[in-house]
This record gives C-alpha cells, structure tokens and sequence, in this order.
C-alpha cells in the first residue's frame, strides 16, 4: 500500500480550497456552495479513513518536513505528521464535521448568508484538520489562530445583532490573551532547543535529546524550563479550551448559529487546547512523573470541571447550559490529561465531541422546531411533538451524564479511577465526583423543562392573554434573528434528525473500544496491541469504583427528578424549585459567579483607564513638551537672526534676499506663517556652516 | 546598467515636470499621467530586483560622480538588499497613494506632482551612499509633503504642516552637525568611508583630535555625536516621546499623502538607523541601550493604548504606525543589545523579522488608508467610528476586503504580517526576553482595536444614513486586487521577500557585531 504521508496536506488543503471557491461565489449560489463545502469534507473523512487504516498497520510516527523561510544560515522548517492520535482526531473531526454541514444545510436554510456560511465553515474544518497534522509547533500556532478567526466569524455570524458582535470580539480578545503565553512559550521553545518541529528524526522538540537539555536548567521559582514553558503552552490551550480563568467566552459564544456551537464550541475547536497538551504532553510530562506542569493542567481542570458545573445548575438558556457543560467537561479532560496522561483525556475527548454535539444539534432541533426558542421556561411537552429529538436528546443526556455502559460512562470512570489513584491529592477525585452528581442532575432538570408536561410558550400557546415576557423581565432569546412567525412545534425535516441519530447511535455504543475489558483505544494511542480480558475488572478498586460511581449518576438524576419532575412545571413564570430554596445561591449560580462583571469592574476598567491615560499623556504631557521646546527654539531662533543679520550685514544681503524672495514666492500660494520660520532655519543653519568651516581653517 | 538607479530616481522627476506642465484646469489627466509614471517606475523597480544579485554582500549597481571637490562631496548610488526593500516599498506605496487621490480636484496637476517629486526624494534617499546627496533628498522630501498636508489637508492642516516640518527638520539638523563634525575629523562624506574607519576604531579617535576640549570628555563628545544622527532618525519613524508631530500629521494630510507617510517616509528613519547609525555608532548607542529599550516598548504599548482611545480612523491606525514600527525599534536595539557571539542566529532571525515587518508594514498601512479613503469618499469625509455602524450589510465586499487588511494588520498566520512579526519576536526573544514578553502585550492591544473598528463601524445595525452605501466599483477592486494577492502571497511565502535581504541581513549584522 502506497503510504499516505505526502498526501497528508490534502486533508486541511481541500476544505480550504472550498472555502477560497465559496468565498468567490455569489450569494444566490447556495445548492453549489453547500455542494463543495460537503464534498470537501467528505473527501477529507476518506483521506482521513485511510490515514487511520496506516496507522493500525504502521502505528509509528511519520513525518513530512520542508523548508518554509531562511534567516542567516538556518532554514525554519515546517511539516505535518501521523500517529494514533492524529489519525483518531482527524477521522473524528473529519465525521462529525460532515454530519454538522449536512445539518446545516436544514438548519440554515432560510438564512441569507447561507453561502458565506459554508464558506466560514469549510474554512474552520480545514485550519481545524491542519492544527491535528502539524508536526511543527509553529504551523499548529498557525492554524491555532485561523481556527480562532473562523470562531470569531461565526459567532459573529448575525453581525446585525450588536450581542453577536459583541460576543464574537470577547471570544476572540479571550482566547488571544492564551495565545500570546503560548506564543512566548513557543519562541522560547525554540531559542532553547533550535526547532520548533516535533519530530524530525531525533532532533525534534518533542524528542529526547531536546527534552533532556530542556529538564536540566531551571528558571524562577525551581521550575524547569521544560515545565516553564508547558505552562506557557497550556496558556493558549486554557483560552481556546475555556478553562478559568479564560472561560468566559464560551457561554458567549452561544450567539453564534447552532451548528457553530455544536462543530466549534462544543465537538472540536475547544477539544484543541485537549489535542494541544496531548501533542505536547513528552514536554508536559518531561522529566519527572509528576511535573508541576501537569498539577498546573489537572487543579486548572478540577476547578474549571466544578464551575462549570456549578453554573449549568442554575442557567435557564439551552445552549448556555451545554456550554456551561462543555466547560465542565473540557475540566474533566484536564484532569485527566493531567492525571492519566492523554489516552485517558484524549477518550473522553472523543466520546464528549459525539455526545456534546448530539445535545447541541439536539437542541438545535428543538430551537428550530419551536420558532427560535431557547429559554428552557418556555418550552416543555416537547417530547410529545419532536419524538426523533427527544430520543436522540435523551441519548447524548444519558452519555453525558455517565450512565452506565453508554459511552460517557467509560471516558467519565476512566479520568475518576485515574483521579482516584492520583499520589498527589485526592481532591481532584471528589471534585470530579461531584461534578458527576452535579451533570446529572442538571441535565435532569433540562430534561424534565424540555421534554415533560405541557408547551409554556406564550406565543405558541394560544391561551395566554397577554405577552408574559413584560412580567418576566425576560431578555427575548430569539436566536436566529429571521426565523419564520411562531407556529405550533413540529419534528426537523430529515437533513437533520438524520445526523441526531447517527451521533445517537454513537453516543451510546462508542465508549465499548475503550473499556478496561478491552482498552482499544488506549492501546492504540499508546501503540501497544490490545488484549481482551474481563480479568481487567478485577483489578482493585475498580468494580467498587465504577459502582460508586453509578451510583452517584442514579443521586443525580432522582435528585433531579425529585426536584423537577416529582410535580410538572406548570408555566413559564413559574418560579424554579431550586430558587425558592435557596435563592442567593441560586442568583450567585445564574450571574456566574459575578466574574464577568468582576472582569468589567477590574480588567476591562483598567485597561480603559490605561487607554485614556495614554492619550492624555499624549495629548498634554508630551505634546505640551515638545511645544515648549519648540517654541523656546523659534525665540532663539530669532535673536539669532538678528545678530547674524546685525553683525554679519553686508555679507548675508544677498543670502537673505534669495531666501526672502523664495518666501515671497511661496507665500503666494500658501497661507500660513511657515516661512517665517523657514527663514528663522534657513539662517541659523547657514550661520552654523560657515562656523564650521571657520572651525575648519582653523 | 551604472545609471540604472539614477535613471530610476528622475523617472518620477520626469513624471512630475509632465504633470505640472498641463496646466490646473485639466482634472482626469494629471491622475492618469500620475499613475502610469508611477507604474512604470514600479515596473523598473521590479526588473532591477529581478537583476539584483541577493547572494552579493556588496552594493551593487555602484555609480560614482566627484560632485563638489573642494569638499569630497561625491554623487555615488549603490543598493543592497535594505535599499532594494525601500524602493520596492515606495514603488509599490506611491501608486496606491495616487489611486487614494483620484478625487482630488483643486489643483490636480500640483498635487500629483508633488506625490511624485516625493517619490524621487525617496528613491534618492535610499540610493545614495554619501551623507551630502542622501540629506538632500532626505531634507527635499519634506517639500512635497509639507505642501501636501498644507495645502490639501483636513481643517487643522496649517498647524498639523508646521508641526510636522519644524519638527523633522530639527532632527535634521541635529543630524547633519554631527555629520559635519565628522566631516571636519575625516574630510568624507561617504558613508561606506565612515563606517570602515569606524569600525577600525579610527572614526572617533579623529574626531576627538579635532574637537578636543578641556570641558568635555571624549565619551560625552561621542554621545553628543550618536545623539545628534539618532535624533533626526528616531523622529523619523518616530520613536516614542518624538512622535507628537505624527498623529496629527496623518490625520490632517490627504490619505493619498498620509500613504507615502506612513508607508514609506516612515521607512527613511528606519533605513537611515540601519544603513547609516548602526554601522557608525554602534558601541555608543550599547551604551544607552536600557533607556533606549524602554522607549521602544513605551513606543509600542502608549501608542496601542493611544490607538485604543481614539474614535478618528485615521488616528487609530496613524498610532498604530508608532505601534508596529515600535516592534522594528524593539529588533534594533536588541539586535545591538547583545554581544554573546552564540545568540547571532537570534540576531539573523530578528533582523529579517524586522525587514519583513518593515516592509508588511507599508503594505498593509498603505492599504487600510486606501480603504479609508475609499470610504471617506462614500461618506462625504466622515471616517469616526461613531459615523457608521452595520456597514457589512450595505457594502459586504468592501467589508470583507478591508477585514483581511484589518486581521494583516492584526498578525494573523496567513497573512502577510505574521511571518515578521514571528520572526522578530523569534530573534528578539533571546536577546531580551523580558522586553519581548512586555511587547507582546501589544499584539492584544492592537487585537482589541482593531475588532473595536469591525465592530463599531461594520457590525450591528445598519445605520440608516448608510443604507445605499455603494460597494467596491469594478476599477476600485482591480485596483484593490493585487494588494490583497499580496497579503496572502507574503503571508504564505515570505521567502519572497527574505531570499532578497538573507545576506544583507546577514552582513549588516556582522558589520555590527565586528
């Protein structure tokens, strides 16, 4: 079999040829737009199909490098590579990106930018597959950062809406603050080891004998350079990845269409910061077996795993509270990567893109079917209407939430029974644990506010006198700005619900190739032939662990249901149960913990405080300065006139005339006083030359 | 071929006279005129770049002429890699600069051929290799672009000319006394002369001889000397706190002169910092490195902040100006920073970084003003981010054509600023990492105003006033094209430019670090 390697560059290079076509293509050329778009990505799963046949074959790394630009003496190279996680990712990015352009195509139907919106999609699975490919830790940055710009553009994709803008620039400001520790840590990276390549035939960055030159000097604080510049690195994975401090974005970003939240926000562009550390980890994990590094990525996870969590249980926005999810999830996958290394946070990587984009596409359906709605408070009995979505919804629920045997549940325990064995600490365990009991308690109570009793939407349900949003105080959360007039909620057409139960079926099933019978996956990305052994099981502590566990799923979800399912919620103003106990609580788990207006209050005010200052300063200080100067100058410059004119008389006449008569000259098609000034110059510097040769005779 | 850049230089000239001669009463041909002089002379620039040997480390096209010879004054051109970045950057600024025009209708004639006197000027200064003949052409392009500002620029055009000349030509003649000091020790103007006898450590023991005085030290005298030459060029480019005379200048000028401003009469201060102090005066200025350092980061973060309070397009990106070529500072002073022989591939790095961003710098500078002027056309001369607001509904292809030099502007991978930039933060970092973390710092600020202007003037509603905004007209994209080809062409393979200047970067450094 011909080897791929030098073909590798097509997987990224089509879907962005697409987007370069598309963006060339008229706004009415939507079947042909949406055409390329799809195709291109169909051709980059098969490519990507046949990268991964390579590496079951051949799982050792291979690599393409060339020449990309020359300073002094050195050429800096780029290239891409595959190995087992590559391949995973690609084929995961590559098929769940297909079955979201196929969604779109339905979801976007109505919308007039139809066209650019395949182009900015094909553009983002392709910076996408490029950031999976690269071997150079540079090309990553690259399309690190052509992957950001294709976030931004489509969460700002109803530019019209000032929130969407809005959104669009604080994600794009919040993951770059990331970025520029990444980028400080990759320009150390290379002064320090020559490369950026990651592999390059030993001489690599990622290869030991740069890695050994990396772990023996230390810098501030006892760190090791290596440590030093992973957390650098994990800088620019904690902004794309939303993990806090950086999080704040990724609720935002929820302005954007919600096939973007699904593909970017929720399956893949926020798993890159995962993918980042999992392709840096030798340089993470360099060194020691417990770097401060990787303690860095894993009390990072834990806290983001717990807030995110936390806040989901009090938002009443659908996709607000998936991304409040998928913050806590990203959490997880830190903790694991932290902890178990990335075969663990890789599979939850996996499981969480099909499932998390199931929810999202799910509850795109459900946006769609009931008018643009997204205030869980005003749906409900949609189970009834939407039988398809409710089913694949109840699905990606379940996975996410950890229940036993679906595909959650496996990536979930194998990050806790890693946490668990942690010589460290066992808080990151209980933290993780408890955002189990957390996720599946939240997803209950969207579950119940969803799908059981009766349509609370005023607009839809016709026995409501009057709008009640007045009395609610509601901010209308229409999403799409032209979708159609209300009409009674009614199941997606095919183009999407076909996609909801592909992911479905992987939602449930996905999990079975990495389970401690049969460790599948792990093996794979470790490149270790896997063997199968219900003995696994019987390891210590494990059966009693995943017990645990389950049970901590079965809490959450009565507790759920004790709460919100036990009595069905009659209307949208209703108040929600969680409220009426402990309402401080509540609020401060709704407002996010305030860090957004935290953020406004010191940040942001500092920064425009710094702004103002800068002008100020400008404006005043440094101008008033310089006036002074310049004024202090002319004055000397005429006494000097005068003397020079005074005791150098005779000799200067002519001088002066030529001058003066230029001046006339130029007066008569100007207006100001400049050539009073010209004189003053050109004089004293007629004086200073001839003092200079003086000088010289001398 | 030894006329080669002599006839180069008098080809706007000749333009000029053509222009002038058809009398103010015809408007369409003095533009036409204008433009195909300056394309031509962009033609001429390319064939020569195509001739020019990039693996020569000598000046080449070398044309000599005894000028004045009681004084040694010599008319003699040669480029290296540096002159050749210069002229291919003028010669691709002054068309833009004249499509930026093409409304101007009050004394057509003298306008662009004043643009194109101005070109001359430039392509002079960056031609010449003795001191007289360079701060001729240095001084002479203060004219044109003092008259362009003055006579055809925006309400506070008088007070922003003035500002603007008074200021510069105090640089000057800071600069043109110490090069007389020279001259009085050497009795050579020649600056290839001056750098061999400095870097025999012969250039200062002569002067000192000359000038030696019981009321000040050698080393004062030497300072005095570096500071006279570092003035004229750091108000030039301008380095931070000399900078005050730039934003008013941009704003004021016509946006057709505010492009050859920023896009390369900001480049004579940086040439004239490299081609001239750096060989000459290298040890003094490693005295006063730390000061130095620091202006160059103030001249990078006050000026981003600055941007980021103001409302004015053209102030915005006239501070952006000090921002970026702050980042081409920051790379000089590091570059003279470091004398550890190990760090010279750092120092190979940030000199080709600072080479590309320079150039970058100019295309994408050149082409925001030119999609200013564009819209200030379309409204009637309103260009404040309160002005607009959802302008991508009304006119999406300006929208999206202006966005990609906005995100060139921004560093985005893929275009053409961020392979100098990385460069240069490449080579910088290891030379000074601490002042290349705080600059970094900048590249956020410039993130935030930038999306600050797609937000305030493209995103949200669209403001009714606006809503028949016409869009890019066919002869405005063809005109548009070959700088956005660019943007992406430099972005995806900067070796287009780097294989030019790899050995000139290289020599210079030696020359330096010898």
């Amino acid at each position: 079999m011909p080897s791929i390697i030098p073909y590798l560059w097509l997987i990224p290079a089509l879907p962005i040829l697409a987007a370069g076509i598309i963006a060339l293509l008229k706004q009415r050329h939507r079947a042909l737009a949406a055409t390329l778009a799809i195709s291109s990505i169909a051709a980059s799963l098969i490519l990507s199909l046949c990268a991964f046949a390579q590496t079951l074959a051949h799982p050792a790394i291979a690599t393409y490098n060339f020449p990309w630009l020359q300073f002094g003496d050195q050429w800096l190279s780029l290239g891409w590579m595959l190995d087992p996680l590559t391949a995973i990712m690609l084929v995961m990015v590559t098929f769940v990106g297909l079955l979201i352009f196929i969604y779109s195509i339905g979801y976007m139907a109505h919308d007039e930018n139809f066209t650019r919106f395949f182009c900015f999609l094909a553009l983002f699975a392709g910076a996408m597959l490029g950031v999976l490919i690269s071997n150079s830790l540079l090309l990553l940055f690259m399309c690190w950062e052509i992957v950001g710009l294709t976030s931004y553009l489509l969460i700002g994709f109803w530019y019209a809406n000032p929130r969407a803008a809005a959104a669009a620039k604080k994600a794009f400001l919040t993951t770059r603050i990331g970025d520029l520790g990444l980028l400080v840590g990759m320009v150390w990276l290379y002064a320090q080891s020559g490369t950026l390549l990651f592999y390059n035939h030993g001489a690599g960055c990622l290869e030991s004998s740069s890695l050994s030159a990396l772990t023996t000097h230390t810098t501030i604080l006892g760190l090791t350079i290596s440590s030093a510049i992973a957390i650098l690195i994990f800088c620019g994975a904690a902004g794309k990845s939303g993990q806090f401090p950086l999080h704040v974005w990724l609720p935002d970003a929820m302005e954007g269409p919600t096939p973007v939240s699904a593909l970017i926000h929720a399956a893949t562009m926020v798993a890159a910061g995962v993918f980042l550390i999992a392709r840096c980890y030798p340089l993470f994990a360099a060194g020691a077996s417990h770097t401060i590094a990787l303690e860095v990525v894993t009390w990072t996870g834990a806290i983001t795993a717990l807030l995110g969590a936390l806040i989901a249980v009090a938002q009443y926005d659908i996709k607000r509270i998936l991304a409040y999810s998928t913050i806590s999830q990203l959490g997880y996958m830190m903790i694991g990567l932290g902890i178990g290394g990335p075969s663990v946070g890789i599979f939850h990587l996996i499981t969480h893109a099909f499932f998390k984009a199931l929810l999202f596409l799910g509850a795109g359906s459900l946006i769609h079917g009931c008018s643009g709605e997204q205030d869980i408070r005003r749906m409900g009995g949609l189970g009834k209407h939407m039988p398809i979505t409710f089913a694949a919804y109840t699905a990606g629920m379940l996975a996410l939430c950890g229940f036993p045997l679906f595909s959650g549940f496996w990536s979930k325990d194998a990050i806790l029974h890693a946490a668990h064995l942690w010589s460290i600490s066992q808080a990151p365990f209980y933290i993780g644990a408890f955002a189990a009991l957390l996720t599946a308690f939240y997803m209950t109570r969207q579950l119940y506010y969803v799908f059981a009793g009766h349509l609370r939407h005023p607009a839809i349900h016709h026995t409501t006198p009057h709008d009640p949003r007045h009395d609610l105080h509601l901010e209308p959360l229409a999403e799409n700005p032209v979708h159609h007039p209300p009409h009674a909620p009614h199941e997606s057409p095919a183009v999407m619900t076909i996609p909801l139960v592909i992911l479905a079926a992987f939602a449930v099933f996905l999990g079975l190739i990495g389970t401690p019978a049969w460790p599948w996956f792990q093996s794979f990305l470790e490149g270790t032939s896997p063997s199968f052994s219900f003995a696994a099981f019987h390891e210590p502590g494990l059966l009693p662990l995943m017990l645990t566990s389950s049970l901590i799923v079965f809490l959450g979800l009565g507790l759920g249901w004790l709460l919100y399912g036990r009595k069905p919620i009659l209307t949208a103003d209703s108040p929600d149960p969680l409220a009426t106990n402990a309402p401080r609580t509540f609020n401060l788990l709704t407002n996010a913990f305030h860090i957004d207006a935290l953020y406004a209050a010191t940040l942001l005010r500092l920064n425009a405080a710094l702004s103002r200052l800068s002008a100020w300063l400008d404006q005043y200080l440094w101008n008033g300065i310089v006036q002074l100067i310049s004024t202090t100058v002319i004055a000397l410059a005429w006494i000097d006139n005068f003397l020079d004119a005074g005791i150098l008389n005779t000799t200067f006449d002519s001088g002066c005339d030529s001058v003066s008569h230029t001046g006339d000259r130029l007066a008569l098609i100007q207006t100001g006083r400049i050539q009073t000034y010209l004189r003053a110059l050109s004089l004293a510097l007629i004086a200073l030359v001839i003092l200079l040769l003086w000088g010289m005779k001398a | 071929m030894t006329s080669a850049l002599t006839i180069l230089t008098t080809l706007p000239i000749a333009g000029a006279l053509t222009t002038i001669t058809l009398g103010s009463r015809n408007k369409t041909t003095p533009r036409w005129i204008a433009l195909a002089f300056s394309l031509a002379t962009l033609a001429l620039t390319l064939i020569l770049w195509h001739t020019f040997d990039p693996t020569s480390t000598a000046m080449q096209f070398q044309q000599r002429h005894l000028w004045i010879a009681p004084l040694n004054i010599e008319y003699r051109t040669g480029i290296d890699g540096l002159s050749l970045l210069m002229l291919l950057l003028s010669a691709i600024v002054t068309p833009i600069a004249i499509v930026a025009s093409w409304h101007i209708s009050d004394r057509t004639n003298l306008y662009f051929a004043l643009i194109l006197l101005l070109q001359s000027c430039l392509f002079g200064t960056f031609t010449t290799l003795n001191f007289i003949p360079f701060f001729l052409f240095w001084e002479l392009s203060l004219i044109p672009a003092f008259f362009l500002i003055h006579l055809w620029g925006g309400p506070n055009r008088p007070r922003a000319a003035t500002q603007f000349l008074v200021y510069t030509m105090v640089g000057s003649i800071a600069m043109l006394l110490t090069f007389l000091a020279l001259f009085l020790a050497t009795h050579t103007f020649d600056l290839t002369d001056l750098a061999t006898l400095a870097q025999h450590n012969q250039l200062l023991p002569a002067v000192f001889a000359k000038l030696a005085s019981p009321h000040i030290t050698t080393n004062h005298i030497a300072l005095l000397l570096f500071a006279g030459a570092f003035l004229g060029f750091a108000v030039k480019v301008p380095l931070f706190p000399f900078h005050t005379w730039l934003p008013s200048a941009y704003a004021e000028a016509p946006t057709g002169a505010t492009i050859l401003l920023t896009g390369a009469m900001s480049k004579m201060g940086l040439y004239g910092l490299l081609r001239i102090l750096l060989p000459i005066f290298a040890p003094q200025m490693q005295s006063v490195l730390t000061p130095l350092l620091w202006l160059s980061l103030a001249s990078i973060l006050f000026s981003a902040y600055a941007a980021l309070a103001q409302t004015d397009l053209k102030r915005i990106f006239a501070y952006s100006s000090i921002n970026h070529l702050g980042y081409c500072l920051l790379a000089i002073f590091a570059i003279a920073k470091s004398t550890n022989p190990t760090l010279l591939p750092e120092k190979y790095a940030a000199m080709n970084g600072l080479f590309l961003q320079t150039f970058n710098h100019a295309l994408t500078a050149a082409t925001l003003f030119l999609f200013i002027a564009l819209l200030e056309r379309r409204s009637n001369g309103l260009r404040s981010l309160d002005d607009f607001g959802g302008l991508r509904k009304a006119i999406p292809i300006f929208t999206g054509l202006m966005g990609i030099a906005l995100f060139s502007s921004l560093g985005l991978p893929g275009l053409n600023g961020f392979p100098g930039e990385f460069l240069l933060f490449k080579g910088t970092f290891p030379l000074t990492p601490a002042f290349t973390s705080l600059a970094t710092l900048g590249l956020l600020i410039t993130a935030i105003f930038i999306l600050g202007i797609l937000q305030r003037v493209f995103s949200g509603p669209l403001n009714p006033t606006w809503s028949t905004m016409p869009d890019l007209t066919t002869y405005e994209r063809l005109a548009l094209a070959p700088l956005i080809i660019l943007i992406f062409a430099l972005g995806l393979y900067p070796q287009l430019i780097l294989r030019t200047i790899n050995t000139t970067a290289m020599h210079l450094i030696q020359t330096i670090s010898n």
